[in-house]
C-alpha cells in the first residue's frame, strides 16, 4: 500500500518537475512583457519532435536533444518576438490572443503537414532503466528529465535575479518609460526573453519526448497544463511555476491511479476554476495595483 | 440614412441567399449551410466578445451542451426535434448565465476570464466522455433516418433542407441581435466594453448586463449546436466540447470584424469555401494539417493589416453603416 503510494507520488513529482519548467517558460513571458502565449504547447510539441529527430538519427538521449531543442527554440523566439511579437505588447489582450493562436495553429498544421498525424515513439535502453532506493523505484528516463529541468529552472531564476542583462529585463518590465530612458535596448530584451521563454518549452519537450508518444495535435494540452500551473501557483512567479508544477503532476499522477487515467485532468481543471475564483492572484502571486 | 442602407443590405441579402437553391447544387448547398451554422454562432459569441467586451474562449461548452440537449433528447426520450431547440437554447443559457455570475461575481477579467471559460468547457468535456447514458466517448448517435421521414416534424433532411433551415436560424439570430445592440441593453454592453469603471460610475448595473450578454451568446450557441447535431447525425465529446471547437466558432467574428452585425456573415463565407478547397488539396496529396495553416495565416493577415476585421473598411467602402 504505501510501497504502491510512494512510487505514485514520486513518478508524479517527477514528471511534475518538467511541468514546472514548462510553466516557468510561460510565466517568464507574462512576467516581462505581460503577454500570454496561447501558442506555449506547440512549442513544446516542436522540442518533442527535435528530440524525437535527434535520438532517431544518432539514438542520443533525451539530455542531449534538451539542449539541441533549447537552441533552436530560443532561436525561434528571439525571431517571433523581433518580427512580430514586440509590435503587439502594447495591443488589447484579444489582439496578442489572436496572434498567438495564429501561430499555434500554423505550427500544428505545418507539423501534421511534415511528420503526418502518426504518433512517434523512443525506444531506448534507458526506457527500462530504473534506480532504487529503498522500496521506491525512481525510473530513470523521468528521474534524469526531473534533475534537467530542476537545473534548468535554478538557473534561468538564478540568471534574472542576479546577471546585469537579467536584471535590466527585470528593471524594463518594471518600468518601460524609464528602462528605455536609461539606455535598456527594450526589443532586444523582450526578444531575448521570449527567446528564454520558448527555449524552456523546447527544453521541457525534448525531455518529455521519451514518456509521451510525439503527434502534431498535444499542444493544445500542453498549453492548458502550463496555464493551469502557472495560475495555480501565481502568473509571473518562477517559484510559483516550481511548485505549481509539482502540485500539478502529483494531482494528476495521484489522480490517474486512484480514479481512472482519463479523469486525471478534471483535478487540474477543478483546482483552475477554484484558484481563478478564490484566489487569483495564485499561491505565490503579489495583487497587482 | 446609414440604418435604412443597413437594413435594406440585409433584407436584399435574405431575398438573394433564398433564391440560391435554384441555381446550385447539393454540395453547394451543404457547405452553404455550415457557413449559415458558424456565422450564427460567430454573432452569438460576438455579442458577448464584440458588444459586451468579455472575452470567451470556452464557447464550445455551450455548442456542446445544446448538441448533446438535441441528441439526448431525440436519441433517448424520442420526442420532437422541435422540442429540443428550446431545450437547447436554455441548457445553453443556464449554463452561460452560471459561467458569467461565477466568473462576474468574482470580478475576475481579462486572461482569467478566458482560462475559466477554457476550463469549464474542458469539464464538461471530460465528465461527457464519462457520461456512459450519453455514450461517453464512443459517441452519442441520432437514429437512422426512416424513408417516409418528413424533414418538417424531424428537423432532418436533404441538403435543401437545412440550407433553408439554417438561414431562418442565421435570418432569427441576426435579427435578434440588431435590435439587442441597438436598444439600451446594446449601449451598456458598449459602455461596459470601453470603460467598465467609468459605466458603473454613471449607474450601468455592469454585472447584471454582462451576465445578460453571456447568457443570450450561449443560448444562441447551444441552439447552434443543436442544428449541428441535426446535421451531423453523431456526437463526440472531444469533437463538440473541444477546444478545438472553441476556436473554430470565433474565427469567423474574428476575421469579419468584431462588434458589427455583418462581421460574422462575411467572416464565415471568407473562411468555409478556403477551408472545403484546403480539404480537397488536402485528400488529392493525402496530407492533413492544411486548414489549419489557412486559419493560423488567415489570422496572422487580420492582426498584422486589418486588426478591425475586414468588414469595417469593406463597410466604409460600400458606404454602409458598420456601427460598432
Amino acid at each position: 500500500m504505501l510501497e504502491f503510494y510512494g512510487n505514485v507520488v514520486v513518478g508524479g513529482l517527477l514528471l511534475g518537475a518538467v511541468y514546472a519548467l514548462l510553466a516557468t517558460g510561460l510565466t517568464v513571458i507574462f512576467g516581462v512583457m505581460r503577454m500570454v502565449n496561447f501558442a506555449h504547447g506547440e512549442m513544446v510539441v516542436v522540442g518533442m519532435y527535435v528530440g524525437y529527430g535527434v535520438w532517431a538519427f544518432t539514438g542520443a538521449s533525451a539530455l542531449v536533444a534538451a539542449p539541441i531543442a533549447a537552441v533552436v527554440l530560443f532561436a525561434l523566439g528571439y525571431l517571433f518576438q523581433r518580427v512580430l511579437g514586440n509590435r503587439f505588447v502594447e495591443a488589447p489582450q484579444h489582439m496578442q490572443f489572436i496572434l498567438y493562436i495564429a501561430i499555434a495553429l500554423m505550427i500544428t498544421g505545418l507539423h501534421a503537414v511534415f511528420f503526418g498525424p502518426d504518433p512517434r515513439g523512443i525506444q531506448s535502453a534507458v526506457s527500462f532503466e530504473v534506480y532504487q532506493l529503498g522500496f521506491i523505484r525512481f525510473d530513470a528516463v523521468r528521474t534524469q528529465a526531473a534533475v534537467a529541468s530542476l537545473l534548468l529552472v535554478g538557473a534561468l531564476w538564478a540568471w534574472f535575479r542576479f546577471s546585469l542583462t537579467g536584471m535590466a529585463i527585470e528593471a524594463a518590465a518594471e518600468n518601460r518609460v524609464g528602462g528605455q530612458a536609461i539606455g535598456i535596448r527594450i526589443p532586444h530584451l523582450f526578444a531575448l526573453t521570449a527567446g528564454l521563454g520558448f527555449a524552456c518549452a523546447g527544453a521541457a519537450g525534448a525531455l518529455v519526448a521519451p514518456m509521451f508518444d510525439v503527434q502534431p495535435y498535444l499542444g493544445g494540452e500542453f498549453t492548458l497544463v502550463a496555464f493551469i500551473i502557472v495560475i495555480v501557483g501565481g502568473l509571473a512567479s518562477v517559484p510559483g511555476a516550481l511548485v505549481g508544477g509539482l502540485l500539478i503532476g502529483l494531482a494528476e499522477a495521484l489522480a490517474a491511479t486512484v480514479v481512472s487515467p482519463s479523469m486525471k485532468s478534471l483535478f487540474s481543471y477543478g483546482l483552475l476554476v477554484l484558484v481563478i475564483l478564490l484566489r487569483p492572484q495564485g499561491i505565490f502571486g503579489k495583487v497587482e495595483g | 440614412m446609414l440604418e435604412i442602407r443597413s437594413a435594406r443590405l440585409a433584407v436584399v441579402l435574405l431575398a438573394v441567399l433564398c433564391a440560391v437553391p435554384l441555381v446550385v447544387d447539393d454540395f453547394v448547398l451543404s457547405v452553404l449551410a455550415l457557413v449559415f451554422l458558424f456565422a450564427s454562432v460567430g454573432q452569438a459569441w460576438n455579442l458577448m466578445m464584440g458588444y459586451a467586451g468579455q472575452l470567451s474562449l470556452g464557447h464550445a461548452l455551450h455548442f456542446g451542451a445544446g448538441a448533446y440537449a438535441m441528441g439526448l433528447l431525440v436519441n433517448k426520450l424520442a420526442v420532437s426535434a422541435w422540442f429540443g431547440l428550446p431545450v437547447a437554447f436554455a441548457t445553453g443559457a443556464v449554463l452561460g448565465a452560471l459561467v458569467g455570475a461565477l466568473g462576474f461575481r468574482f470580478a475576475v477579467r481579462g486572461v482569467y476570464f478566458a482560462l475559466l471559460t477554457i476550463a469549464f468547457a474542458e469539464l464538461a468535456r471530460i465528465l461527457v466522455e464519462h457520461w456512459t447514458f450519453a455514450g461517453g466517448n464512443g459517441g452519442l448517435f441520432l437514429p437512422a433516418l426512416t424513408p417516409d421521414n418528413q424533414p418538417l416534424l424531424s428537423l432532418r433532411g436533404g441538403a435543401a433542407f437545412f440550407y433553408y433551415a439554417l438561414l431562418a436560424t442565421l435570418a432569427l439570430i441576426w435579427l435578434a441581435c440588431a435590435l439587442l445592440v441597438r436598444g439600451r441593453i446594446g449601449y451598456y454592453w458598449r459602455a461596459v466594453r470601453e470603460d467598465e469603471d467609468a459605466a458603473r460610475a454613471i449607474g450601468v448595473p455592469a454585472t447584471r448586463v454582462k451576465v445578460l450578454a453571456a447568457a443570450l451568446s450561449a443560448g444562441f450557441t447551444g441552439v447552434c449546436g443543436a442544428w449541428y447535431a441535426l446535421i451531423q447525425g453523431s456526437l463526440f465529446p472531444d469533437s463538440v466540447f473541444g477546444m478545438r471547437m472553441s476556436i473554430d466558432l470565433i474565427i469567423a467574428p474574428i476575421i469579419g470584424g468584431l462588434g458589427t452585425l455583418f462581421g460574422p456573415i462575411l467572416g464565415a463565407i471568407v473562411i468555409h469555401p478556403l477551408n472545403e478547397l484546403a480539404k480537397d488539396i488536402a485528400q488529392e496529396f493525402s496530407i492533413s494539417g492544411l486548414k489549419l495553416i489557412v486559419y493560423g495565416a488567415l489570422l496572422l493577415m487580420i492582426v498584422l493589416f486589418a486588426p478591425q476585421g475586414v468588414w469595417p473598411p469593406l463597410a466604409r467602402w460600400l458606404r454602409i453603416g458598420g456601427r460598432k
